[in-house]
């Protein structure tokens, strides 16, 4: 990339001079450090899911107590899991992403109109 | 979702008249709703996105309506009756498929877009190849989505209402066909949520008592219901609680579970019809709540599946169902006659039958819009054409897929669905769900890759298919009929072992993404994509909510 203005210059795009300010990168940084990791994370527990239940019958078809078998246990697990990613995340982005990005917001659209 | 076979049937349970009756209550009482909400569908924004004034609950309700089709419904209850735990794995994969619309796609496509996906891939790229690119990939998954469900209705009508013979299937499409018209036409994208909203509440209500009945018959013991569908399953017997039933057989069919299962966790978030409900909302927040609801919805209703199908299995067995008419699909409707009777079917098919009405008024309206936004406005007239001017587009062209849906689904009944939903999820993961996370997180991602990634994922996954046991030489072991959408034993012109093309074509789309933009000159656009990161992230700039 051969831009190298830097953050303040006059000739920059509003949007750029954002994109460059630390407030964004931080922001940025934040929203990314969480999201990647969690899909790394859902993805992997999800496909070792899959491939138990594809190639580990002998292990899957074990029974637990009474009918219920380790397979039905790790099934309902993948609901569990996806109910608490969904609340965690819920939680986390009102509380750390949207008051920034609302100030971030605000501070675009004012100087835009 | 996916189902098995949806094939040309008769009933000889139930009451037709009951079901008819209770059925027509629905279509009026959603045509009043439609009516009622179109009274302010005035702007483009109105019509394509519902004045973008939607509450997070009440989209994650229709986004829940969207996305549990009768096939899901009687799809997944019927797999699990007579395959066990594998039927129980669809419904996973679609619903953790829901997080990665949740955390990489829902919010930032929502600050960044207007009406279609294609806005958002060809924000910050050569905007004319990119959004007709992102056009056709959308009404591809849009159009075997929507045929699909209307191939589907001619064997659900012939399960629910009686109506066995051919010609008369055929009209109860093409009633389903101006039914849906009247929808989208009448209300927008206002009305077609309203309905599936009406839909989706429905829809739960009566799974979550057919649910609380039969656990209610075992003293709410899962593990009492679980042996009592063991006892009834002699073939099956033990295998029912354990994976394995349907696709452990050969290692092909493993490896076709792998390739189904990444198609259906990646397949979500790249759905056209899914991604534009995000834009019925007025901000990233509300996008997130309505993602945030339609995961608990749809996740609860699969649990219901789970003690229906097992349930259907206790209580029904598999040997009647299979000997039912409608096969597996006939698993959830006879768990209902034996429960409630009469009545309780009735309600049950008439719940059924409206859901494809519901999800059949949505793909209608997102294919429509993508044409007339994406390929009419933007690509053809440059984006000089007034939203009045483009909504008139729409609504032509809402009639003319409307009446391709009728035909196509006339053409389709008794063909497999389930290869038309897999066709789908496949095409979506593959052409739209790379160009998707690429746009929105790779800044030297550029035109080349997109075009590369779509059309590359868009091809392969139907060439592969199309090469596939599913459409031509698979035979039945032991009967010696065909399995395959071609029925001619003899014609048998398959080259891929698998049923679903997702392992090959969606790393394909991915890696194409990557090999097209590093071999393009093409210099990043640093404003655009600072607009678009900055845009994406913040909310800056994005569509409000039309006040009326």
């Amino acid at each position: 990339m051969s831009d190298t203005r830097r953050a303040g210059d006059p000739e920059l795009t509003t949007y750029r001079d954002v994109q460059l300010s630390p407030d964004f990168s931080e922001l940025r940084r934040r929203f990314r450090r969480f999201v990647f990791p969690m899909t790394g994370l859902f993805l992997v527990w999800y496909f070792v899911y899959v491939l138990l239940a594809d190639y580990a019958h002998g292990f899957m078809s074990h029974r637990v107590g009474g009918n219920i078998t380790v397979a039905l246990l790790f099934g309902l697990g993948q609901f569990v899991s996806t109910f608490a990613i969904t609340m965690i995340y819920v939680r986390w982005a009102d509380k750390e992403i949207d008051p920034p990005a609302e100030r971030m917001r605000t501070l675009i659209e004012g100087e835009d109109q | 979702m996916s189902a098995p076979l949806l094939l040309p049937m008769a009933t000889d349970i139930g009451n037709p008249t009951v079901n008819i009756v209770i059925f027509a209550l629905f279509v009026v009482a959603t045509l009043l709703i439609v009516i009622r909400a179109s009274r302010n569908n005035r702007t483009a924004a109105d019509y394509y996105a519902g004045g973008r004034s939607f509450t997070g609950p009440q989209n994650g309700i229709a986004i829940a309506g969207d996305y549990l089709s009768a096939a899901s419904f009687l799809g997944i209850a019927g797999a699990i009756a007579v395959n066990g735990y594998d039927g129980f794995l669809y419904s996973i994969g679609f619903l953790v498929a829901w997080l990665v619309a949740l955390l990489l796609v829902a919010e930032l496509l929502r600050n960044t877009g207007r009406f279609t996906m294609a806005d958002v891939l060809s924000f910050r790229l050569k905007e004319r190849p990119v959004r007709m690119a992102a056009a056709i990939s959308t009404l591809v998954v849009s159009f075997f989505y929507l045929l699909a469900q209307m191939a589907g209705a001619g064997g659900l009508v012939a399960l629910l209402l009686g109506v066995s013979h051919r010609a008369g299937q055929n009209i109860v499409i093409a009633v389903v066909g101006l039914l849906m018209i009247t929808y989208v036409l009448v209300g927008g994208m206002k009305g077609t949520t309203w309905v599936q909203i009406v839909k989706a509440v429905l829809l739960v209500i009566g799974a979550g008592i057919m649910t609380f009945w039969v656990l209610a018959k075992y003293t709410f013991n899962l593990s009492a219901l679980l042996g009592a569908a063991v006892d009834k399953s002699p073939a099956a017997g033990e295998k029912l609680l354990s994976p394995g039933l349907q696709y452990g057989a050969t290692g092909v069919s493993k490896l076709d579970f792998i390739s189904l299962a990444l198609a259906l966790v990646l397949g979500t978030a790249g759905l056209p019809h899914v991604l534009m409900r995000f834009y019925t909302v007025p901000n990233s927040r509300e996008a997130r709540r309505s993602v945030s609801w339609a995961i608990w919805i749809i996740g609860i209703f699969y649990l219901f599946t789970l003690v229906l199908g097992y349930g259907a299995a206790a209580l029904v067995g598999p040997d009647r169902i299979k000997a039912a008419p409608g096969k597996a699909n006939s698993a959830a409707p006879l768990l209902a006659f034996e429960l409630g009777g009469e009545l309780l079917l009735g309600v049950i098919s008439a719940v059924a039958f409206a859901t494809i009405l519901a999800v059949v008024a949505g793909l209608t309206i997102t294919a429509s819009t993508s044409f007339a936004h994406d390929v009419y406005g933007q690509v053809i007239k440059k984006g000089q054409i007034s939203g009045n001017n483009e909504v008139r587009v729409a609504r032509i062209t809402a009639v003319v897929i409307g009446i391709v849906a009728i035909i196509g689904g006339i053409f389709a009944n008794g063909q497999n669905i389930a290869f038309l939903v897999a066709l789908a999820f496949a095409v979506a993961a593959s052409a739209n769900l790379p160009t998707i996370l690429y746009s929105l997180f790779w800044r030297r991602f550029n035109t080349r890759g997109a075009l590369w990634s779509i059309y590359g994922g868009l091809a392969s996954a139907i060439i592969l298919i199309a090469f596939s046991p599913v459409v031509s030489g698979k035979v039945d072991k032991k009967t010696h009929a065909s399995l395959s959408m071609i029925t001619d034993t003899g014609i048998d012109f398959h080259w891929f072992p698998l049923d679903n093309p997702g392992i090959v074509s969606i790393p394909l789309a991915f890696l194409l993404g990557i090999i097209g933009t590093l071999t393009s000159k093409e210099a990043v656009n640093v404003d655009k994509f600072a607009e678009m990161e900055v845009r994406s992230l913040t909310g800056a700039g994005a569509e409000k909510a039309v006040n009326h």
